[in-house]
């Protein structure tokens, strides 16, 4: 046991586990060999300086609890989320989201099963048959600006949010790569590839759109059930390859439906065009329930009402899918974002964002990197 | 790996605690995990282990409780306890369970000890 902070000098990463003050204890009358040119009247003087200006820097003295000048201890009950502070931000993005009745999607799946693809194919489809439709797009990726440009390509406005070493996009990223956009109906945020962390970080999204592609394991939602769980739609990508593959689609369907009893399924195959028409209409359904949501400028549902779901689920209300207010709209919902950018977005480079100042991400990167060859040692899959 | 991400997450709460309370270090944090909440114990307490020096958690004794799952059973209409999203009703066999509890990460305790005034300390 490390005497300074309590760790265990046992694991791996404590041979890079440098204590700065490690040479000085505080239970042997301050025979400190750290300068001369502060004189300690009392234990904890550094201490109290630092709280003041804002940076806190404990390095000496807490591991002992015989310090001298400290009470005795006391007990605080929290009960607080640990995401609580990620989620008031997430909250604060679904209220904007709402406010301008766009409708916000957090997609997620495995690196490679096709999410930039669809989301091209996509956009082009909607182009082609909901031309009003505004449409843009956040990436989200550790590194390289690939991606949104490949969005861009399609004239579509995107913006890149590198997250470094971080394995998730989180609300705050996403807050301020949505100020970053002009005026949209219709937003996709492509998580990070990862089926695992992404699936605990809320951004405010309306829903999470989980993609899965024929040529992975049917058995994936039950091999990563918590992000199939978070999901409102699962959508099997690359359908036009399933003569080649052994893939079971049933399976797959009853797998998912096993972690989440209410989750949709769309097929689709972004090359060929499968099943884009189902997909494009469930987003225009779930753009109509976003929009009608946020403002209620008096839409007429009495057309035919007749819109295909992908399962059964009970309708509040009859609307449909063709909504008689042609976009764009014309209530005046123009942003008021900072910075509007056309399609020469610039990259955001957000870090890990877990905490508020530099040298916690960076500190945080170089544990994240400590983590990271541990679960290498330990042959660890995640 | 988003463990490193929740370690900042629970200094963030400890350190804002601080700021309402004024503690001057912390001698132990309790944490409580549920079950289904996503998170890898141990790769969570590496985090931590590697975010604690420097930091008010310096010396801290860390404690890491995990909390039982509970599900509503759509086949059964009952309340009951799990394991993982992948469990069936240990009532009637359905997979029709929506989880109701444990799917959090929270600080649950602090215990910490303040700075005596200075006028009270013994000059040594």
């Amino acid at each position: 046991m490390c005497v300074v902070c309590g760790c265990s000098t046992g694991g791996a990463g404590a041979a890079d586990h440098v204590h700065e003050h490690g040479d000085h204890d505080h239970d042997h009358g301050h025979a400190h060999d750290h300068g001369a040119d502060h004189a300690h009247d009392h234990a904890h003087e550094h201490v109290h300086a630092a709280a003041a200006s804002g940076d806190l820097h404990y390095g000496a003295g807490a591991a002992r609890v015989s310090v001298p000048g400290m009470s005795q201890e006391r007990a605080i009950k929290l009960e607080l989320d640990v995401l609580g502070a990620n989620n008031a931000v997430a909250t604060r993005n679904r209220n904007h989201f709402a406010a301008h009745g766009v409708l916000a999607l957090n997609l997620v799946s495995s690196p490679g099963s096709g999410k930039t693809t669809l989301l091209c194919a996509t956009i082009d489809y909607l182009r082609e048959t909901r031309p009003a439709l505004a449409v843009a797009v956040i990436e989200g990726d550790q590194q390289t600006a690939n991606d949104a440009d490949r969005i861009r390509a399609t004239g579509a406005p995107a913006i890149q949010v590198n997250t470094g070493k971080g394995c998730h996009l989180d609300a705050e990223m996403v807050e301020a790569a949505f100020a970053r956009l002009p005026s949209h109906d219709l937003l996709f945020i492509e998580n990070v590839g990862n089926l695992v962390c992404p699936a605990m970080w809320d951004l405010g999204e309306r829903a999470k759109v989980a993609i899965l592609s024929v040529t992975e394991g049917e058995d994936k939602p039950i091999k990563y059930p918590d992000m199939f769980a978070a999901a409102k739609l699962m959508v099997l990508n690359k359908t036009d390859l399933l003569p080649h593959l052994d893939f079971d689609v049933d399976k797959a369907i009853a797998y998912a439906r096993r972690v989440n009893p209410e989750i949709e399924v769309l097929r689709v195959s972004a090359r060929s065009g499968e099943g884009l028409e189902a997909w494009a209409g469930w987003l225009a359904h779930e753009l109509a329930h976003a929009a009608g949501r946020a403002h209620e400028h008096g839409h007429s549902h009495g057309n035919d009402g007749a819109h295909e779901h992908a399962k059964d689920h009970a309708h509040e209300h009859g609307h449909a899918d063709k909504h008689s207010h042609a976009r764009p709209h014309s209530h005046g919902h123009h942003h008021a974002h900072a910075a509007p950018v056309g399609t020469s977005a610039p990259v955001v480079a957000v870090a890990t964002a877990a905490a508020g100042d530099d040298s916690m991400r960076s500190r945080l990167a170089a544990i994240e990197a400590e983590l990271v060859a541990l679960r290498a040692q330990l042959g660890d899959a995640a | 790996m988003h463990e490193v991400s929740l370690a900042g997450g629970i200094l963030k709460i400890v350190e804002d605690a601080q700021a309402r309370e004024g503690f001057v270090s912390v001698t132990r944090l309790a944490i409580g995990v549920g079950v289904l909440a996503g998170v890898e114990v141990r790769a969570l307490r590496f985090a931590l282990d590697g975010l604690k020096p420097g930091t008010v958690l310096d010396g801290a004794v860390i404690e890491i409780n995990e909390e039982v799952a509970t599900a509503w059973c759509l086949g059964c209409d009952s309340s009951v306890a799990i394991a993982s999203r992948l469990d069936a009703c240990p009532n009637c066999g359905s997979h029709r369970l929506q989880p109701t509890g444990g799917t959090e990460l929270r600080v649950t305790d602090l215990l910490v000890r303040d700075a005596v005034p200075p006028e009270t300390i013994t000059k040594e």
